[in-house]
């Protein structure tokens, strides 16, 4: 392995990294009438660039000496989650003009998503806890970053669980090294899948120790505590951005920790940990979506609602376990469509609030008449959140359930069951929030501009949304691919 | 007369459990932001003595294993808790700034 292979296999992560630096000495040297937003973008074009290139080169295995795995499941995540931010970038642009320490907010937001992309490549426990901890660390700070009392109640609640799930991770991590002999995950993959019946007991502690953790970042139940919180007292660009790259990053830990280094899909303990996601998914959709339904502040509703997503990704999850082919790309899947779909909600809200002012679902009556673009994306966007066609929430619930379904054991069949019910429970409050837009009658009728930043994202995210409802095909194929990356060759 | 005790990776194993559980009520249970700190402090010591026991004694049942990088990982673990500590204490003194407390029962305005 030469030091150029290995530039060219962490460059994206290394483009970003540099990305925020140079953001941060703009914002020194220039003040506020730096490009902040711009060089962002430009650092986060380099990171794709270097990942297509990277792609094309169809170089692939490990570096710097196994700490690190360059497949086309961390290129997967790499798009997604340098997508993701370009997106909310550009999307919030607006809002970011009037923030105090915008250089600041572009520079933590570059570092979480660097991070993010090493946590994807990450193939060995201490390279694995660095990376998120970094991320982690970075989004604690944006979470406060608008100073007021709820932005800075928002970040401080959301350090103090984080930490907790960090240290609960970490004791986990220790006894799987312990066991294992070696924090390598190829290694403690070999150990598991070789494992004696003894340790059966010491190694479902360590792997619920690290699912708590992880649990946090995928905001399952229950390490959900935060997320409503969170989303609601965070400025609405920082919870878009943890809404959905935060919750790519933790679902791509698990995958690569559970999946692969976990040792696969038939050990020892792979049916505790497959029935510990299904019990997680269950209180997850649960939870999630009867807490929404009482609801009356959007942010909060959405808090609510990614919860009970995550239940629904869970249950990939949980049929990976049952030695399911479609549980890993399901995953992958539902995590790209869920990108657009809950960007797009998320951007909506953003734009109609700084308008507004108020979070309250109320202030939402008659959008349509008084923004009815905005109005038409979001209501798209919560349709497919509820999963109904012609969306690309439909497409990936069906492929979801149905890989869960395959495998034919009792118990998935029964979680798919229990997230059908949920999925009716969430019709509910989301239909009733389209209900509020669509027909009743304005309170006001001036009409809400939204700016050039967020119709161009509210845009894309439609698109997307209605392209892989009604053609998923490029996309699960490049899930398939991902997930066969996973695999041991 | 006592027989010469010998220390065993079961007794670091039980003392870093006890550390470790202390830590986990401390930072559940306590409202002050700080104290909640400092139990997030305790969790982390218990988890780089439990490497550390590890990495001392586990060549005797892991042979072929990397027994130095357990003490790589409480390198690692020590820099990302101050890095960990540095942000949280400069997030309690913003709060304790807008509101002049860090008691966590008084700082609800999020809820619903």
């Amino acid at each position: 392995m030469t030091a150029l292979a290995a530039a060219l296999y962490i460059g994206p992560a290394v483009a970003l990294y540099i990305g925020a630096g140079v953001v941060l000495l703009a914002d020194l040297v220039q003040g506020r009438r730096a490009a902040t937003g711009l060089l962002s973008l430009v650092a986060l074009a380099v990171a794709a660039l270097w990942a297509i290139v990277q792609m094309g080169s169809g170089a692939e295995g490990p570096i710097l000496h196994g700490a690190l795995v360059a497949d086309r499941f961390s290129l997967f995540f790499t798009f997604l989650l340098v997508a993701t931010t370009a997106a909310v970038i550009v999307g919030t642009s607006e809002w970011a003009s009037r923030v105090e320490d915008r250089g600041e907010f572009y520079a933590l937001l570059l570092v979480s998503v660097g991070s993010m992309v090493l946590l994807a490549q990450s193939n060995d426990l201490i390279t694995l806890f660095v990376a998120l901890e970094t991320t982690s660390l970075a989004q604690f700070i944006l979470a406060g970053i608008a100073r007021n009392e709820r932005s800075s109640e928002a970040g401080l609640k959301y350090l103090l669980t984080g930490s907790i799930a960090a240290a609960v991770l970490l004791y986990g991590f220790a006894f799987l090294f312990g066991m294992a002999g070696t924090t390598a995950l190829p290694g403690i993959a070999e150990f598991v899948r070789h494992a004696p019946e003894g340790l059966r007991l010491p190694l479902i502690m360590s792997f619920v120790f690290v699912a708590a953790g992880i649990g946090f970042k995928m905001a399952i139940v229950p390490f959900h505590g935060w997320v409503p919180d969170v989303y609601q007292g965070a400025p609405t660009p920082v919870g878009s951005f943890l809404s959905v790259a935060s919750k790519a990053a933790g679902f791509a830990v698990v995958l690569r920790l559970f999946y692969s280094g976990l040792g696969g899909a038939e050990t020892l303990i792979t049916e505790d940990w497959g029935k510990l996601f299904a019990v997680l998914a269950v209180a997850s959709m649960l939870f999630g979506n009867i807490g929404a339904l009482v609801q009356t502040n959007v942010k909060r509703i959405l808090g609510y609602s990614s919860i009970a997503q995550a239940g629904n990704i869970a249950v990939g999850v949980a049929a990976v376990a049952a030695a399911s082919t479609v549980g890993p790309s399901g995953v992958l899947f539902f995590l790209g469509t869920y990108a657009a779909t809950n960007l797009g909600a998320f951007i909506a809200v953003n734009a109609v609030s700084e308008r507004l002012g108020s979070d309250d679902i109320a202030d939402y009556a008659g959008l349509f008449k008084r923004s009815p673009m905005t109005a038409v994306v979001l209501s798209l966007c919560l349709v497919s959140l509820t999963g109904l066609p012609p969306t690309a929430g439909f497409i990936a619930k069906v492929y979801i359930f149905n890989g869960a379904i395959q495998t034919g054991q009792w118990w998935l069949v029964a979680l798919v069951a229990v997230a059908v019910v949920n999925t009716a429970i969430s019709a509910f409050y989301y239909l009733r929030w389209v209900r509020t837009m669509i027909l009743d009658e304005p309170t006001d009728d001036r009409t809400i501009e939204t700016p050039g930043g967020a119709q161009a994202v509210l845009l894309l995210a439609s698109v997307g949304v209605l392209f892989f409802g009604v053609w998923p095909t490029p996309l699960i194929e490049a899930a398939q691919r991902a997930a066969a990356a996973l695999l041991p060759a | 007369m006592i027989p010469a005790l010998s220390v065993t990776l079961a007794h670091y194993l039980v003392v870093s459990a006890l550390i470790f559980g202390i830590g986990t009520v401390i930072a559940l249970s306590k409202r002050n932001a700080v104290a909640v700190l400092m139990g997030i402090e305790l969790m982390l010591n218990a988890v780089n003595l439990t490497l550390l026991a590890f990495s001392r004694f586990s060549s005797a049942f892991a042979p072929g294993g990397e027994p130095l990088s357990g003490h790589v990982f409480v390198v690692f673990v020590l820099t990302v808790a101050a890095a960990e500590a540095a942000v949280a204490l400069a997030m309690a003194v913003l709060v304790y700034r807008q509101r002049e407390t860090v008691d966590l029962d008084r700082i609800n305005l999020l809820r619903g």
